[in-house]
C-alpha cells in the first residue's frame, strides 16, 4: 500500500490509464482543428470528437446531436442557466435552485439577481428624474422613492415589467438529510418561472436529489429543469428521458477524465434553447464557440464510456468499501454524526462530524490520507460549510466535519488503515479537546457562555 | 496551505497536555473561545504564592495552528512571574509559529488564555484573602 492515500474523490479524480492512452495520440500527431473541414488532420480529429460525443451522450440516455462540450461543469452552470435566461426573457425571469447547490449554480444566480437589481435601479432613477425634475443617485435614490412611490407609479411598473437581463431568484431550504422539499418547490413555481436547477448528488454530503420527481413536476408545469449531475454521472444510473430533466451539467475529471473539459446536455425533444455567453466562430452549435479541446473530449468520451460499462459493478464495489469505513469507524467512537441523507446517497460519500474535533485538527492528523472538511478554517471567512448550515448542522459540529469521497482506485486494504488511523487520531485529539472533557463530566456546552471571537 | 514546521512539531508532539484541579486555589483556569468558531482554548496555570508559575497545562479544541499555540505559551509561561507573562503578546505567539494571516486568530487566542487564567487566579486569591481578612 502506497501513502499518501486518496480519498478525496468528489474534488476530482485520478485519470483512469486507458483514458490517457485515448488521449495521448491526440497530444501527438494527431493534433488537428476539428473545425478544419478541408483537410485529414481535421477530419480525424473531428471523427475523434464525434466518437466521443456519442460516448457522452450514451452515458446519460442522451443523442450525441443533444452534447455541448465545454471546459467544465462551472462553465455548463453558467451556460445553462444564464442561456436559458436570456432567450426565455420574455417569458419570465424566475429561477428556483436549492441552498446547498454549487456555487457555481449559487454565484450564477447572485449575479442575475444583481443584475436585476441594478437595472431595476437605474429604471427608478430615469423615472424619478422625470418627477423630481432633479438629479438622481444612489445617495438620494432611497428618499426620492419613497417620496414619489415610485413602486406604484405606472410609468416604472410598465418599464420594470419588461426583461432586465437579471433574473429574480428562489433558493429552498433543504430537509435536515439535504433533500429537497417537493411541495416547497411547487408551491415556488410561479408564471414567471422559467427554471428550476438542482444537483443530481451533493459534493460535501453525497445527498442525491429526486430528480425524477422533481422532472415530472418541471414538465408538467413547462418550466425547463436544469440538473448539475456532476458529482453522481458514472455513479448512478441517470437516464435523461426517464428523469425528464432539460439540461445537464457532467464534468469529465470527476469520472476519471481529464480536468479542463465538461459538457452540457442540451434537450432536442421537446426542444430547449440557450444563448451562448461565449461569442465567436460557432461551434457546437452556436451554443459555445471556441476550438474545441480534442485530446481533453477524447478523453471524457473513454471515460463514460468506462463509466457505463462498469458503473454497476464498480458502485456495489465502492459502496461495500464506504460501508465498511462507515462501520469501522462508528464501532469504535461515540458522538458521531453522519450528515446527510444514509438513504439516498452517493455510494462512495462518507460524510461524519466527529464531536468536539475540529476538522482541520484531523486532517492534520492524518495527513497520510487526502480528505475535506467542512470546517472552512483556512478560508478568510472563517465560516463554516454553508451546505451543512443549509442542512441544520450547528457550527460547531460543521467545523468538526469530514468528507471522504471513495474512488475506482481506492482498495480495501487502504480502507482498513483509514480506519485504525482516525480511530486512534480522533482519540489523541479528544484526549486534547476541553469540550470533550466537558462533554464527558456532563456540563451542558450550551450552557457557557462563550467569547466569540 | 502549508503549516510551518514550528506547528508541525508543536502538533505532533504538544507540550503539557492535560488538566489541573481547577477547584486548587493555586489553579487559575483560562477558556476562551468558543465551539461556534472552531476554537476553544483551555490553558491551566499552577501559580505558587510568590506569584511564580510553576505548571500550566492546556486542552484545545481547534485547528493545528490553535493546538500549537496553546503548546507554545505552556512551555514559555512556564517559571515566569504573572507580570512576566501577562506581557507575552499574540504578536510574538505568530512570529515565532509563522503563522500566515487567517491564522492570527489562533495567537491571538493563545494570548487571551492566559490573560483569563491569570485573571481567574487573581480572583480566586481575593476572595481568599477576602475570607482571611473577614474571619
Amino acid at each position: 500500500m502506497k501513502l499518501p492515500i486518496y480519498m478525496d474523490n468528489h474534488a476530482t479524480t485520478p485519470l483512469d490509464p486507458r483514458v490517457l492512452e485515448a488521449m495521448l495520440p491526440y497530444l501527438r500527431e494527431d493534433f488537428g482543428n476539428a473545425a478544419s473541414r478541408n483537410h485529414a488532420f481535421g477530419w480525424k480529429a473531428e471523427a475523434a470528437v464525434d466518437k466521443a460525443r456519442k460516448q457522452v451522450a450514451e452515458l446519460i440516455g442522451a443523442s450525441d446531436k443533444e452534447i455541448v462540450f465545454t471546459s467544465g461543469a462551472t462553465e455548463s452552470d453558467n451556460l445553462a442557466i444564464k442561456g436559458v435566461l436570456e432567450f426565455y426573457k420574455d417569458k419570465g425571469d424566475h429561477i428556483i435552485t436549492l441552498k446547498t447547490e454549487h456555487k457555481a449554480v449559487l454565484d450564477t444566480c447572485k449575479r442575475l439577481e444583481r443584475i436585476r437589481q441594478e437595472r431595476l435601479d437605474e429604471l427608478k432613477m430615469l423615472r424619478l428624474s422625470q418627477l423630481a425634475e432633479t438629479d438622481v443617485t444612489q445617495d438620494n435614490l432611497a428618499e426620492l422613492s419613497a417620496k414619489y412611490r415610485i413602486e406604484e407609479d405606472a410609468q416604472y411598473q410598465k418599464w420594470a415589467s419588461r426583461p432586465t437581463g437579471g433574473a429574480r431568484v428562489t433558493y429552498l431550504d433543504v430537509e435536515k438529510d439535504g433533500r429537497v422539499n417537493l411541495e416547497q418547490l411547487a408551491a415556488a413555481i410561479t408564471d414567471k418561472t422559467v427554471l428550476v436547477s438542482v444537483m443530481f448528488a451533493n459534493n460535501e454530503i453525497g445527498t442525491v436529489q429526486p430528480i425524477a420527481e422533481i422532472g415530472k413536476l418541471c414538465r408538467e408545469r413547462g418550466v425547463l429543469f436544469h440538473c448539475d449531475a456532476v458529482q453522481g454521472i458514472g455513479k448512478l444510473p441517470f437516464h435523461v428521458d426517464e428523469l425528464k430533466v432539460d439540461l445537464v451539467s457532467i464534468s469529465a475529471h470527476k469520472m476519471y477524465g481529464p480536468k479542463g473539459v465538461g459538457a452540457l446536455y442540451v434537450r432536442r425533444k421537446p426542444r430547449v434553447r440557450i444563448a451562448p455567453i461565449i461569442d465567436g466562430g460557432g461551434h457546437e452549435r452556436g451554443m459555445r464557440s471556441g476550438t474545441l479541446n480534442v485530446a481533453a473530449i477524447v478523453g471524457f468520451g473513454k471515460a463514460a464510456e468506462l463509466a457505463r460499462e462498469e458503473l454497476a459493478e464498480e458502485s456495489a464495489r465502492i459502496f461495500r468499501l464506504r460501508e465498511k469505513l462507515r462501520t469501522g469507524i462508528m464501532s469504535q467512537l461515540d458522538m458521531l454524526t453522519i450528515n446527510g441523507s444514509l438513504e439516498h446517497r452517493l455510494p462512495g460519500n462518507l460524510n461524519i462530524s466527529f464531536a468536539y474535533v475540529e476538522g482541520e485538527a484531523l486532517m492534520m492528523s492524518i495527513k497520510d490520507v487526502a480528505v475535506s472538511s467542512g470546517s472552512a478554517c483556512t478560508s478568510a471567512s472563517l465560516e463554516p460549510s454553508y451546505v451543512l448550515r443549509a442542512c441544520g448542522v450547528e457550527e460547531d459540529m460543521a467545523h468538526s466535519s469530514i468528507r471522504f469521497g471513495i474512488g475506482r482506485f481506492n482498495t480495501e486494504e487502504e480502507v482498513d488503515f483509514v480506519v485504525r488511523l482516525v480511530v486512534d487520531k480522533v482519540r489523541k485529539l479528544r484526549d486534547m479537546s476541553p469540550l470533550y472533557e466537558m462533554a464527558k463530566d456532563g456540563i451542558d456546552l450550551k450552557s457557557i457562555e462563550w467569547t466569540a471571537h | 496551505m502549508a503549516y510551518s514546521d514550528k506547528v508541525i512539531e508543536h502538533y505532533e508532539n504538544p507540550r503539557n497536555v492535560g488538566t489541573l484541579d481547577k477547584n486548587d486555589p493555586n489553579v487559575g483556569t483560562g477558556l476562551v473561545g468558543a465551539p461556534a468558531c472552531g476554537d476553544v482554548m483551555r490553558l491551566q496555570l499552577k501559580i505558587t504564592d510568590e506569584g511564580i508559575i510553576e505548571d500550566a497545562k492546556f486542552k484545545t479544541f481547534g485547528c493545528g495552528s490553535a493546538i500549537a499555540s496553546s503548546s507554545l505559551v505552556t512551555e514559555w509561561v512556564k517559571g515566569k512571574t504573572v507580570d512576566q507573562a501577562m506581557t507575552i503578546s499574540n504578536k510574538e505567539v505568530a512570529k515565532e509559529l509563522s503563522l500566515p494571516p487567517v491564522k492570527i486568530h489562533c495567537s491571538v487566542l493563545a494570548e487571551d488564555a492566559i490573560k483569563a487564567a491569570i485573571e481567574d487566579f487573581k480572583k480566586k486569591r481575593q476572595a481568599r484573602q477576602g475570607k482571611q481578612s473577614a474571619s
